[in-house]
């Protein structure tokens, strides 16, 4: 399973890429995905919406559930990528290529860990 | 397999009609433009239709069926016989209320036995089916708060264990959904439940026994702390099969529930439905119940009269003189939610149930299910880990997360290996807070020696997936389809049929 290090991860299984403008990108991890089986359906906030860390933002439905996706950070939607909502399976198929909104004016956010920190979460999850 | 569109060619039918012999006239009325799209088949050809799609299925006729939380017990035909009655078939839901007596009369009976059932004052039988009955009772919960002018009571507290349906149910009806999340034991978790009342708590939805099959012992203290809020206890009647005339939601705590006569009373599911989903309330709720109630006639406006009238058709008819009833809407009805008196034959059918089982059998039904579920789990602990140890109620969980990490054979594989054994798969991947779930439930209608046949199966498909896995990713061969592609039937389903 891919978790590449220069991403930041949250324990509900987000991933958060901080870029140099200020913004970032938020997305699924690959063990979201591959926990969650192929998505078919994916619900997404509008631009100029405001998210705020650990709440719901968006949900994904799977074969097998509809699951909500928490935002690891507050602040404005800046962008949504609106060619998940007809092409799901791209989060499956490069989960850190399908982010799912870019977030802007970014005010707060949570205990995030590092690609390592993150493995060593999701496995101490499943023992 | 040829759709039934697909059968057949113009000019075949299942009726022969004699020429007409008056003469055809032009009607002033909308014509249709187009011709309908009906099959033309034999009714030879349409009996081999429904065979066919008979033949396709899985139902409780043909084999074990353990779909855990759908109550898939055995219809009797008893029921159907009762439900064929000319009585009951041959009449109109707009007929005078006195034509119909007895049907008033199969109404307010199983009104009655069901409430007693589950503690409620008043019943509603009227909602189509589970997810119906749950929107009817929330409009009860919210038409109660409104009419006391309580306008912020928004939320409606949820477990992150329960069926999807109920937060759906709420959304439908307006509210916030609160979902709170279960202890290490499955069960309601007090504090987080503390913690999320307030003000603004409308109610709480729950089932007991829980979606994993536990019965949550903090009843009594989980609906004093929504009451003590201000809201109101919703009982989800998912669950009711494991616990009917053992303990009922009105002495828990429960002001609203509903049932499925589709689950525990024994009508068909699905295909062979329609279902049905009764909505219980106790008394100060009672002013709210959609449609319309079977009352007295006596107290049809609210007076008590002699109806002289009434004993002399009775004994007329050479009937012994009974109770009379009539319809009435409830005084501040939240309006109807369906069509005249709900699914009527699927409540016959429900009454018969209740009265061949009487009140020995309906108890001993529910303690052979919780019976029946703990044989079976004990039977298989051994070698499918179960999500939770402690003895369960009507049906238990099992986790398959070990089995998919050590040889890659999920939840989904051991489901369709069942198929290849002609036995239903259970519920897969639900409740949501049990990983590689599994969720059997096998009812108080099989026997033990169906129960020990089953174990066998689930015991060789263990030892099957252990020695060769791929086989087990492979499953079913033997079946009219085999895996079908889920995937695409969600993103592209193909929802209607093309005509040429």
């Amino acid at each position: 399973m891919n978790h590449p290090t220069e991403l930041k991860y949250s324990k509900s299984h987000e991933w958060v890429k901080f870029q140099e403008d200020g913004t970032a990108l938020i997305g699924l991890t690959d063990y979201a995905q591959d926990a969650l089986g192929d998505l078919v359906f994916v619900n997404l906030p509008e631009a100029g919406d405001e998210v705020t860390a650990g709440e719901a933002f968006a949900d994904v439905e799977s074969v097998k559930a509809v699951s909500d996706v928490f935002s690891p950070v507050s602040g404005t939607v800046a962008e949504v990528n609106e060619d998940l909502l007809d092409a799901p399976e791209r989060m499956n198929e490069d989960p850190y290529g399908a982010w799912l909104i870019k977030v802007e004016n970014i005010t707060d956010q949570e205990e995030l860990l590092d690609a390592e920190a993150y493995i060593a979460f999701y496995e101490s999850e499943e023992a | 397999m040829k759709l039934i569109f697909e059968r057949g060619k113009d000019g075949q039918g299942c009726t022969l009609l004699p020429e007409c012999d008056v003469p055809e006239i032009a009607i002033d009325a909308p014509v249709r433009e187009k011709k309908l799209h009906l099959p033309h088949v034999s009714e030879n050809e349409l009996s081999r239709h429904y065979t066919e799609l008979a033949k396709q299925v899985h139902g409780v006729n043909d084999g074990f069926y353990p779909l855990g939380s759908c109550t898939m017990k055995y219809n009797p035909k008893v029921n159907e016989e009762a439900a064929a009655l000319p009585g009951f078939t041959k009449i109109h839901p707009l007929q005078p209320a006195h034509t119909v007596q007895g049907c008033l009369e199969v109404l307010k009976r199983t009104e009655e036995m069901l409430c007693e059932i589950t503690g409620m004052d008043a019943m509603t039988l009227q909602p189509a089916a589970g997810a119906h009955g749950e929107f009817t009772g929330l409009l009860l919960i919210k038409a109660y708060h409104d009419s006391r002018g309580d306008k912020k009571r928004t939320k409606i507290i949820v477990p992150d264990s329960a069926h999807g349906t109920n937060p759906a149910s709420a959304a439908m009806c307006g509210f916030q959904v609160i979902s709170i999340p279960s202890g290490e034991d499955g069960c309601v978790d007090l504090d987080r439940l503390r913690e999320a009342v307030g003000e603004d708590t409308a109610g709480l939805m729950l089932t007991n026994p829980n979606t994993v099959g536990l019965f949550d012992k903090n009843i009594l203290e989980i609906t004093a702390i929504i009451h003590e809020a201000g809201g109101l206890a919703y009982y989800d009647g998912a669950n009711l099969n494991a616990v009917m005339g053992v303990v009922r939601p009105g002495d828990m705590g429960f002001d609203v529930v509903h049932l499925n006569l589709h689950k525990t009373f024994s009508t068909p599911h699905g295909g062979g439905g329609p279902g049905s989903g009764p909505v219980g309330c106790k008394a100060f709720l009672k002013e709210f119940l959609p449609g319309l109630q079977p009352v007295l006639k006596s107290e049809e406006h609210g007076e008590i009269a002699e109806d002289e009238e009434r004993a002399l058709r009775f004994a007329v008819a050479g009937a012994p003189v009974l109770r009379e009833l009539a319809f009435a809407a409830p005084e501040h009805s939240v309006g109807s939610v369906k069509a005249f008196y709900g699914n009527f034959l699927v409540v016959v059918k429900a009454m018969t149930y209740l009265l061949m089982l009487g009140r020995e059998g309906i108890p001993e039904a529910s303690r052979n299910a919780v019976l029946n579920a703990n044989y079976m789990m004990e039977k298989l602990k051994d070698l499918y880990p179960m999500a939770y140890s402690e003895t369960c109620m009507h049906e238990f969980v099992m986790t398959l997360e070990k089995m998919k990490h050590e040889i890659d054979v999920s939840a989904m594989d051991i489901a369709k290996s069942l198929l290849d054994y002609g036995i239903h798969p259970p519920t897969m991947y639900f409740p949501l807070i049990v990983h590689e779930a599994l969720m059997i439930e096998p009812t108080e209608t099989e026997s033990r020696e169906t129960l020990d046949e089953v174990i066998a199966v689930f015991r060789e498909i263990y030892e099957k997936a252990h020695e060769n896995p791929q086989a087990a990713h492979e499953a079913p061969v033997g079946t009219y389809v085999r895996r079908l592609d889920e995937v695409r039937a969600a993103r592209k389903p193909i929802l209607r049929y093309e005509f040429q």
